[in-house]
């Protein structure tokens, strides 16, 4: 936690509402996401109980199953499912766009994405399991389930994996998303509770976020937006009429569960909607489009995988898909943090604040100032800065800067208050400097130690070539049914 | 120890579970909470009195679900975990016996359960080349700060070579090969317990405490079926940190020596149990001791609501969770914290730095937004 977020926080409880942690939105927001509220039963590693989905907030569509212990009954609220995320998801394959690239076949791309929003990080685990528990079904056979369900599995597992990914705004948890942005006056652990976060976000007129935050956490006022339920309600109001349910299997009776877990879900289906108005109120970042890129091709990379019949994705990655996966990762960290920084002032500040950037004003320029002699003379403009930040920065650091995206500079030195930079790329190709690209005395600039250029792969053997030290080559991939003695279930 | 029985007033102790003793060690620098655990004062029913109830609750259908599993673990006499254990502790196939101690000749006294048990953990440590035998509900015994806590654990396997396991059966999934974290830790805390208390009972014996192994056997359905599987889980660490609380707990007395005479979290209940003590004087009393708020309280302790709405009444940095006090630097109240940042107040000696930070923040803050 910066001292910047910290001071946030502090704020917030001195003035009883949340606090701006960021000027512009850092996620990309769908025009038509998806919202989706799962609801598990207690005990259980993934037995559905309910969920609320949709992509209109006035048509939120209920999922029930009234015995969550039947297996019969969860596979069917798994087609159920996959009857609305299908759809979307295949509605966003249609239309393509042809992408060029330098020294590379061209390819295409789809135009948007499917965007899911669930309450927080919990569901988005449950997701992930709801993915591990269907994905591997079979449409024949024993146990046969409906051919929908391992399709949907496979795509609730994609989701998962790229909620994994920095900057990935596929799969995204409100909770965390509206964390992104705004600093309650209450511990991390109380945001992750989505009404008691709003409620200092948005609180309802005449009242504090504190207070509206303290009335959030009642059960009873709020439920808890899952996948988890309220104990009370499972034991006062569920456990009757899921017995009730088992012993008649009467049309009346499952309607009783669906009201009960409706009640339970309505709550958090509005809050949910708020929650995606508030986020949309706020200007996008300019490097949001660029990370929704990324989501849109590794969409649509996935929707083709599916389409050539691959199998589906494995329990656990091998070791270079593992390797290959976190070093993709660790890059995409890395300039999903130099982009927030560089698209919002009070990213940058929380950098500021420990010296690895700075800001000031331009005291003295010398655009044509050059390095070397003859064929070798390149041109390198010096600049002058006047910060009052406390500046940690070690001679020779690369830096960038927001003004001019795609320049670099590099630390030459610093002496109180003085830092001399000088300018290393970006400036034009040309015996002097291109119009505009060095800043001019009196100007205010901002330079940073942080940077999102395009990094090659890392270089690693392909799978069939994993050396003896990481397990030897994999496995081929033999398409196993769960054992049978899986779908015993108490 | 007569103080310890004057603080909970004229009720008998509450008896630790091993979840209790293993929630001790979650936030051992609060007094209030040493002191109310080891008089065995009840502490929701003080959380309750005070009119801040404490937030938890198990759901009937996780109460059911984990019933149903720990059955199917132990059906015809924990046939199922014979097989696990077989797998994974080498457990000879023909030589285990199963031996419940669930009660004696149908008296179900703790003291009664107990001696047996010793009984029979004796004359297995002593038969070293005995057949491994696993001992249904035995009944252990914890001295904590005085005071006598009984401790069942799911069973206790003992094999050829004389070593005794502990065995705990949890209904949370593994699923290939993962599960959820806090859960699995929540577990090997509360099987350290039971590692402690056996090793206990062991060295009182006479025997060579050492023969517990600090493996536990981790019983857990796998994947998404009712088939339970078994892991050995390490619990030195837990063990450590609970040797430590529990010593901390027995020197308990330095504080209480510091109370306030007269001090008492006595609920004054009337003859039905209902507590008849003024609210306003057991939070003055409750006051008394001090409470060391975070907000990882709110998952492990009754009192949790009580002390922070205290912390909010201070104004306590503690509210906003140890990585906001870390950030401060440890300043203490929001007050303080904001009064240096926007340099209304002058820094302590040893302030100096994070008072530069703040107020940088604060101006940067104002700049920027």
């Amino acid at each position: 936690m910066s001292t910047l977020a910290a001071l946030a926080r502090l704020r917030a409880v001195h003035t009883g509402a949340a606090q701006r942690l960021a000027t512009v939105r850092h996620c990309h927001l769908s025009e038509r996401p998806m919202v989706l509220i799962p609801l598990r039963l207690a005990g259980e590693a993934a037995a559905p109980l309910a969920a609320m989905a949709g992509t209109d907030p006035a048509r939120p569509r209920l999922l029930v199953v009234p015995q969550p212990r039947d297996r019969d009954l969860r596979f069917a609220f798994a087609a159920e499912l996959a009857e609305i995320l299908l759809p979307y998801i295949e509605g966003l394959q249609k239309a393509t766009e042809t992408v060029e690239r330098r020294g590379a076949e061209p390819f295409e791309r789809c135009v948007d994405a499917p965007q899911v929003i669930v309450p927080n990080r919990s569901a988005v685990a449950f997701v992930q399991l709801l993915g591990r528990s269907t994905r591997f079904r079979r449409a024949e056979g024993e146990y046969a389930v409906h051919p929908s369900v391992p399709v949907l599995g496979r795509w609730l597992t994609f989701l998962a994996q790229r909620a994994q990914y920095p900057g990935s705004a596929s799969l995204l948890a409100a909770t965390e998303a509206m964390s992104l942005h705004w600093a309650t006056g209450q511990s991390a652990l109380e945001d992750a509770n989505l009404a008691s976060l709003m409620g200092w976000i948005d609180p309802p007129p005449g009242m504090t976020g504190a207070e509206a935050a303290r009335e959030a956490e009642d059960p009873l006022v709020w439920p808890p937006a899952g996948p988890a339920t309220d104990p009370g309600f499972d034991s006062e109001v569920l456990a009757p009429a899921i017995r009730a349910y088992a012993e008649t299997r009467s049309d009346r009776a499952a309607a009783r569960v669906g009201e009960a877990v409706r009640s339970q879900l309505e709550p958090t289906w509005r809050l949910m909607w708020r929650a995606v108005g508030l986020l949309g109120a706020l200007p996008a970042g300019p490097g949001v489009a660029a990370r929704w890129e990324g989501d849109r091709a590794s969409f649509t990379g996935f929707a083709a995988q599916l389409a050539e019949g691959g199998p589906p994705q494995p329990k656990r990655d091998g070791a270079v898909g593992a390797a290959s996966r976190l070093a993709r990762m660790e890059r995409a960290q890395a300039s999903y943090d130099a982009q927030r920084a560089y698209d919002d002032p009070l990213v940058m500040a929380g950098h500021r604040l420990t010296g690895e950037a700075f800001t000031g004003t331009v005291l003295a320029a010398d655009p044509d100032h050059a390095e070397g002699e003859g064929r070798g003379r390149k041109l390198r403009p010096l600049l002058t800065v006047r910060t009052s930040d406390p500046v940690r920065l070690a001679a020779g650091t690369r830096l960038g800067t927001p003004e001019r995206r795609g320049q670099q500079a590099e630390v030459v030195e610093i002496t109180g208050g003085h830092v001399t930079l000088k300018i290393v790329k970006g400036m034009g190709r040309g015996r002097t400097a291109s119009p505009g690209s060095v800043p001019e005395v009196g100007e205010r600039v901002c330079y940073a130690a942080l940077t999102d250029e395009y990094q090659p792969p890392a270089s690693l053997p392909a799978p069939e070539d994993t050396p003896w030290t990481h397990g030897g080559p994999p496995p081929e991939h033999v398409p196993a049914v769960e054992e049978p003695d899986e779908e015993e279930w108490a | 120890m007569d103080r310890l029985d004057e603080l909970r007033g004229p009720v008998p102790p509450r008896p630790h579970d091993a979840r209790a003793i293993a929630a001790l060690a979650a936030n051992p620098g609060c007094a209030r909470r040493a002191v109310l655990d080891a008089a065995g004062i009840d502490k929701d029913a003080t959380a309750t009195h005070l009119g801040f109830p404490a937030p938890f609750g198990q759901s009937p259908f996780a109460i059911t679900r984990g019933n149903v599993f720990e059955a199917l673990v132990k059906e015809s006499g924990c046939a199922e975990l014979l097989r696990l254990l077989r797998e994974i502790l080498g457990l000879p196939i023909p030589l285990a016996s199963y031996t419940d101690l669930g009660d004696v000749g149908g008296n179900p006294s703790a003291h009664l359960r107990h001696s047996h048990t010793r009984r029979l953990l004796d004359r297995a440590a002593r038969d070293g080349d005995d057949a491994g035998t696993l001992y249904d509900h035995p009944l252990l015994r914890l001295d904590i700060a005085g005071h006598t806590s009984y401790l069942e654990p799911d069973v206790v396997a003992f094999r050829l070579g004389g070593r005794f396991h502990i065995v705990e059966i949890k209904s949370f999934s593994v699923i290939d090969g993962q599960a959820e974290p806090d859960k699995v830790a929540a577990a090997a805390r509360q099987a350290a317990v039971y590692v402690l208390a056996l090793r206990d009972t062991l060295e009182e014996l006479g025997h060579d405490p050492a023969r517990v192994s600090h493996d536990v056997v981790l019983v857990c359905p796998e994947n998404f079926a009712n088939r339970p599987a078994a892991t050995l889980v390490d619990v030195r660490r837990e063990l450590a940190v609970l040797r430590r609380q529990l010593a901390r707990m027995t020197r308990v007395g330095a504080i209480v020596d510091a109370l306030e005479p007269g001090l008492t979290f006595d609920l004054v209940p009337d003859a039905g149990g209902a507590p008849t003590r003024p609210v306003a004087d057991l939070r003055e009393a409750v006051r008394g001791v001090g409470a060391r708020y975070a907000p990882d309280c709110l998952s492990t302790c009754d009192l949790c609501f009580f002390c922070r709405d205290e912390a909010a009444s201070e104004g306590s940095t503690d509210l906003l969770g140890r990585q906001v006090r870390d950030a401060l630097g440890g300043v203490a109240t929001v007050a303080e914290a904001l009064g240096l940042a926007d340099g209304s107040l002058i820094p302590d000696e040893g302030q100096e730095e994070i008072a530069r930070l703040l107020r940088l923040a604060d101006r940067m803050y104002a700049e920027v937004s």
